[in-house]
């Protein structure tokens, strides 16, 4: 892999007394999207959680476009170009969804093009534009919450299972933003627990399991095959299906 | 660009009467304690100079509040020393005033309120350079530490108890409020005094400001939103920390100028006074909702009402009457009248 916009080098990551990450060695192409897969428990949200300083590597070394980024606090990390989307969403319920999207244009005002972008591929925005995010649905949040970190070019966009927990319909509308932003050119490292999602998405996937990552290879060579997932990850995408 | 989603007709949820009124009960609570003072208090004279000055009261401890809810709400920080910034303010002020005595003391209302202006400058500056000294030194070690800091920052006010005694004596200072701002003006009969008035407006000023920074300006939407979920805001790039140290230097000043205010109010300074402050403090911090402003305000108001009007119907009832609303509105409302919605 030529030039990756992230990189992990055996990544070790305690919380408490528990070793959570125990070497974790990660590649993330330019301009595509990369799974991270695994069952749950098994470190996912913890490595994203570390790439973007809120947890510390005690071991290792995450370089982010070129750049050492391990001991950097999270607002620097944040500003060098990572747009980070947590698995409980983060949203502000006190603010407004106004308030929430202007307080992610870090750089200044939020450009009008790409807000009619984001009110394209998430309506709901728009409607509840002056309403407090506290009121939002589970889904138009986590639209919310993407529609934030998308509010700005981001050269990576970490991104922690945006589908969990949503009905079929909403599953869909995040799966199109989501390809809509690939098709842009974005960089995304995507955790996902919907296999059909990972499926339609996903150019890179890496398995991670104990800690470690046990696999990767392109997405394809997965998903075509069940004995592969078995192994990895103890279940078949197709009995999704 | 294109499209990405299909067309989506999301549909209001219809409200009751009573959901669209829960937001305002906290706000309609000042109106309906006014009242029950109007019925409790058949004089009107009495009740209207009693209102007045329980208003005046509520702002001043809202001035001296408003920063510690934030201080709380943003870094999760309970900070007991936050009474010395009351009492440091007072004193600064204070020897301020006294170095102006002839502009204080002039029959001229432009020159007393120049005075009051450069004392409450100078216990502003004071009370945010200790302010900024007291986090880097004190808070900034224990953060997370919820009992290590009710200790320490319990030591800092100790200390800053002591010193203010090394600098301006052991004795309680007595003091006359500007020439200006003696005496009271006559209302429908009934006597309001002008310092009052003055605190009156200073609070809703300060509570202006405070309203139009929290939502108007960036920072205010950093600082909101730092109070929610402080993890989140770093996650977007803001160095929270920074902002943080800012409102504790904000909230230090504030106190400050409460400790002028207040000084001036009971008309005599001591180094405990700050201490003695942070009972109300803390019940309007605790009641308002921890971190909100508007809570803290409105928190304050109803102290502030309901002390004036419950010591000249029942001085001995006087001091738990605070205790009591405390409880009810625990009761009602268990995380304050406008809780902030925290990240779990």
């Amino acid at each position: 892999m030529s030039d990756p916009i992230l990189t992990l080098e055996g990544v070790y990551t305690n919380i408490a007394q528990y070793h959570i990450l125990q070497g974790v060695d990660l590649q993330v192409p330019r301009g595509a999207v990369t799974m991270l897969l695994g069952r749950n428990g098994v470190g996912k949200t913890t490595t994203l959680r570390t790439v973007i300083g809120h947890w510390r590597a005690h071991k290792g070394r995450i370089l982010f476009d070129g750049e050492d980024i391990t001991a950097l606090p999270t607002p620097a990390i944040a500003r060098a170009g990572l747009g980070f989307v947590p698995e409980d969403m983060g949203i502000f319920s006190d603010l407004t969804v106004e308030e929430n999207m202007v307080l992610a244009a870090v750089s200044g005002p939020i450009d009008s093009a790409r807000l009619d972008w984001i009110f394209s591929a998430f309506p709901p925005l728009k409607t509840f534009w002056k309403s407090e995010a506290g009121n939002l649905s589970g889904g138009q949040k986590q639209m919310l919450s993407i529609a934030r970190a998308m509010v700005e070019e981001r050269k990576l966009y970490l991104i922690d299972e945006p589908t969990k927990g949503l009905a079929p319909a909403i599953v869909s509308t995040m799966a199109r933003a989501l390809k809509d932003l690939k098709e842009q050119g974005a960089s995304i490292l995507l955790v996902e627990q919907n296999f059909a999602v990972a499926r339609a998405l996903g150019d890179t996937a890496n398995v991670m399991d104990d800690g470690r990552m046990i696999w990767s290879g392109a997405m394809a060579e997965l998903s075509n095959n069940a004995e592969l997932q078995e192994k990895l990850m103890g279940l078949s995408l197709d009995a999704h299906h | 660009m294109t499209t990405a989603a299909p067309k989506h007709k999301p549909k209001m949820a219809e409200l009751s009467l009573g959901q669209r009124l829960a937001p305002w009960m906290p706000v309609l609570l000042v109106p309906v304690l006014v009242a029950l003072g109007a019925i409790a208090i058949p004089q009107t004279s009495s009740w209207l100079t009693l209102t007045v000055s329980g208003l005046a009261m509520g702002m001043m401890i809202f001035i001296m509040a408003s920063g510690l809810t934030l201080v709380f709400g943003l870094m999760d920080v309970i900070n007991f020393g936050h009474g010395a910034f009351v009492s440091i303010g007072a004193f600064v002020g204070v020897s301020v005033l006294l170095v102006l005595g002839q502009m204080s003391g002039a029959p001229s209302l432009g020159l007393n309120l120049i005075a009051l202006l450069l004392a409450v400058i100078g216990a502003m500056a004071a009370t945010g350079a200790v302010g900024w000294a007291f986090e880097k030194v004190i808070v900034m070690p224990v953060y997370g530490h919820h009992l290590k800091q009710i200790l320490v920052t319990m030591g800092g006010l100790i200390v800053v108890e002591q010193l203010i005694v090394v600098l301006w004596g052991p004795e309680e200072i007595y003091i006359t409020r500007p020439e200006s701002l003696k005496g009271a003006i006559t209302f429908a009969g009934a006597a309001l005094e002008k310092y009052r008035l003055v605190a009156v407006v200073v609070g809703l000023i300060v509570f202006a400001a405070m309203r139009f920074v929290l939502r108007r300006t960036k920072i205010g939407l950093i600082v909101r939103a730092g109070v929610q979920n402080g993890e989140m805001v770093e996650a977007l790039g803001y160095r929270l920390r920074r902002v943080f140290v800012g409102v504790f230097i904000a909230g230090s000043a504030l106190a400050g100028l409460g400790g002028v205010m207040w000084g001036l109010y009971q008309e005599v300074i001591t180094a405990h006074m700050g201490n003695d402050a942070m009972i109300l403090i803390f019940i309007v911090v605790i009641i308002g909702g921890l971190g909100s402003v508007e809570g803290c305000f409105i928190g304050a108001l109803l102290v502030g009402l309901l002390q004036n009007y419950v010591a000249y119907i029942e001085p001995k009832a006087a001091l738990i009457s605070n205790i009591a609303l405390m409880v009810l509105i625990l009761m009602w409302r268990p995380m304050g009248m406008i809780p902030v919605v925290k990240a779990k």
